[in-house]
């Protein structure tokens, strides 16, 4: 076992640890704490597909969270109103079942994706992060403008989406699905990465003109794992307005778009357990310099320069030491 | 009504040159260093917050003009020399991340220092009325002021770069770093001074657009944003790129937000179109930048890379 090995068991342990002994001394708040970390790091986790693995450095992603989200939201507010979603040509009626919130939100983010990575993989480097972020704005924009769910205020929900068998409303059980969720989709981007389609996106981040020479054109791989991040994102912006019952613009806001970059980092990039990680530190952080002072971004901010001007393997870098392969 | 839409432009037009004041030193920074820089916007914000201290301890506003201009360019000077300049050689990943941190450091400092109440500024006295225009349309003359402090600018720094001993050290600079230092050019000195440049015009425009809006922390954010796409319509690096795509997208931008909910109310009766001009029109200039970048995807004065 390498030492990162060890260090990803010990990190996907220490969550469930965690949640285990806030459950034990009946803190309800800690479980929750941790089901937003643990939301947080699934949205990572599919940004660091793209920008880990692909090299691609979306600045966007926020809208595929939203979006996402808003899958959720609107969905479960029809159900609690038992206003159908549509009527013509036919009936769409809202629903709570999560197993239904998921795909939608997964397809609608993907097909989005589609056409953001359309137009912004023709781009590289500088341009292709100002475009993604301005469509992520477009997005944002257009869901304060829009009234009919919330507009900028946002749309609440009475109940949290159900899951077949469990009850949701719990914050144990709640952390469980989302923690399973989390490593499912690790393990998933695990399994892309050591796949062929995953040699050809490292490929295609490291020298694009080999992958060409190889018979391989990026801009496919690109675009396929532009999508497949958006996607996890989008299923971890669904479980996050389950878990605030609250749905509105600010999860389609740039600053998401830098926070899940940010977290990307701190853990350490194209590391398949370094958002988690991130997520863990970036959680704990805001709880605890959070409760010191009001003004703990500034803390956050002066950390992140650390990081990026010192530390650039992020914390599992710290722990590891260099990547061995890949 | 032809009225109302003249007004319309001339306030597409303030727009416009308000981003183009923003976007100006973006995209020299961009074009001459190499680096994004997300914090442009936090300069913004210092430039109207040092504006609006000052006007507010002195009456005048234009020593706050002169304050905003000072206290930006100094802001910029002392993150180029302290933090940025480890950056140049970094990919663009860690500039992104690098700039993100100043921005939460400038806006938890700038609130930390004024708190979270926003603060007010009122234009100077002879700039507080209205301006007979021909054809009789009364406009404020402060924003006519803005339209012509922006193409003083747009002039001036076309001058600066294409006539002065400066501006040949920035293009210099700007198309080989290497070449300009062997030839005696204090890199160095000359990056730190263009980034005071482009800083003191982000200062500039936020202690402009402080008298229009109120002054608080994340206004340069949204400004930002928008000055992005103006340097991606406009390809970066280019000035004169980021003059018309910024006169561009103040136009859309305003004439979109004016004009479509009437539009969608004149088509389709339901009480909703309003709502749907509106959301459309908050759209409006990303579409116009997806449809630059379909035609041109460097940008209409960018050079094919």
């Amino acid at each position: 076992m390498t030492r990162e090995t060890a260090l990803n068991l010990a990190l996907a342990l220490a969550l469930p640890a965690f949640v285990a002994s806030a459950y034990v001394a009946e803190e309800p708040f800690l479980i929750t704490l941790a089901t937003r970390a643990a939301i947080l790091a699934l949205a990572a986790t599919g940004l660091n597909l793209a920008l880990g693995f692909g090299g691609l450095v979306s600045f966007g992603h926020a809208a595929f969270f939203g979006i996402g989200g808003y899958a959720t939201g609107i969905l479960a507010s029809h159900a609690q109103d038992y206003t159908p979603l549509m009527e013509s040509p036919f009936l769409i009626e809202g629903t709570q079942a999560m197993l239904i919130h998921w795909p939608v939100g997964m397809i609608a983010a993907g097909c989005a994706a589609l056409v953001i990575g359309a137009l912004s993989l023709r781009t590289s480097g500088v341009y292709f992060i100002m475009i993604t972020l301005a469509f992520a704005q477009m997005f944002y924009y257009f869901a304060i403008s829009w009234p009919a769910y919330g507009g900028e205020d946002g749309l609440p929900l009475y109940l949290r989406s159900s899951f077949p068998g469990m009850n949701t409303l719990q914050p144990l059980p709640f952390f469980t699905l989302v923690f399973v969720v989390l490593i499912l989709a690790i393990g998933f981007c695990g399994m892309l990465s050591a796949s062929r389609f995953g040699l050809a996106l490292h490929g295609a981040r490291q020298t694009p003109a080999r992958l060409v020479a190889a018979g391989i054109g990026p801009f496919g791989v690109r675009m396929t794992a532009f999508v497949i991040s958006a996607m996890l994102t989008a299923l971890a912006g669904s479980l996050f307005a389950d878990l605030n019952r609250f749905v509105s613009p600010s999860m389609m806001s740039w600053h998401l778009s830098g926070e899940l970059i940010v977290l990307v980092i701190l853990g350490g990039v194209g590391r398949l357990f370094g958002p988690l990680a991130g997520a863990m530190l970036y959680v704990a952080i805001e709880h605890v310099a959070g409760g010191l002072t009001d003004h703990w971004q500034f803390f956050v901010g002066l950390l992140l320069l650390a990081v990026v001007l010192f530390a650039r393997g992020g914390l599992i870098g710290l722990l590891a030491g260099e990547r061995g392969h890949v | 009504m032809a009225q109302l839409i003249a007004e319309q432009v001339l306030n597409g037009l303030q727009f416009g040159m308000t981003l183009f004041l923003m976007s100006a030193g973006l995209t020299l920074v961009f074009g001459v260093m190499g680096l994004i820089n997300l914090a442009h916007g936090s300069l913004y914000m210092v430039g109207a917050f040092a504006c609006a201290a000052t006007a507010g301890a002195t009456g005048s506003f234009w020593l706050g003009l002169v304050a905003a201009l000072a206290a930006a360019a100094a802001a910029g000077a002392l993150i180029e020399r302290t933090v940025l300049r480890r950056l140049y050689a970094r990919d663009h990943l860690d500039q992104v991340l690098a700039t993100f941190a100043l921005i939460l450091i400038f806006s938890e400092g700038v609130r930390f220092i004024f708190g979270s109440f926003p603060l007010y500024l009122s234009p100077p006295a002879m700039l507080a009325g209205p301006v007979r225009l021909p054809g009789g349309l009364d406009y404020p003359a402060y924003r006519l002021a803005i339209i012509l402090a922006g193409g003083v600018v747009a002039v001036g720094l076309a001058l600066l770069i294409g006539r002065t001993r400066l501006g040949t050290r920035i293009r210099a600079g700007e198309a080989d770093r290497e070449m300009a230092a062997a030839l005696g050019i204090d890199i160095n000195k000359l990056y730190t001074a263009v980034f005071a440049l482009g800083a003191a015009l982000a200062g500039l425009a936020g202690a402009l657009v402080g008298t229009l809006q109120s002054v608080q922390v994340g206004m340069g954010e949204p400004v930002l944003i928008l000055a992005f796409v103006v340097i991606v319509i406009g390809g970066i690096g280019s000035i004169r790129g980021a003059f018309w795509a910024a006169l561009l997208v103040g136009l859309v931008d305003t004439m979109g937000r004016f004009a479509l909910p009437h539009l969608f109310a004149l088509l389709t009766d339901t009480s909703s179109a309003a709502g749907i001009g509106a959301a459309l029109a908050s759209m409006l200039v990303y579409i116009v930048m997806a449809a630059v970048l379909v035609m041109r995807p460097t940008g209409l004065f960018g050079q094919n890379t």
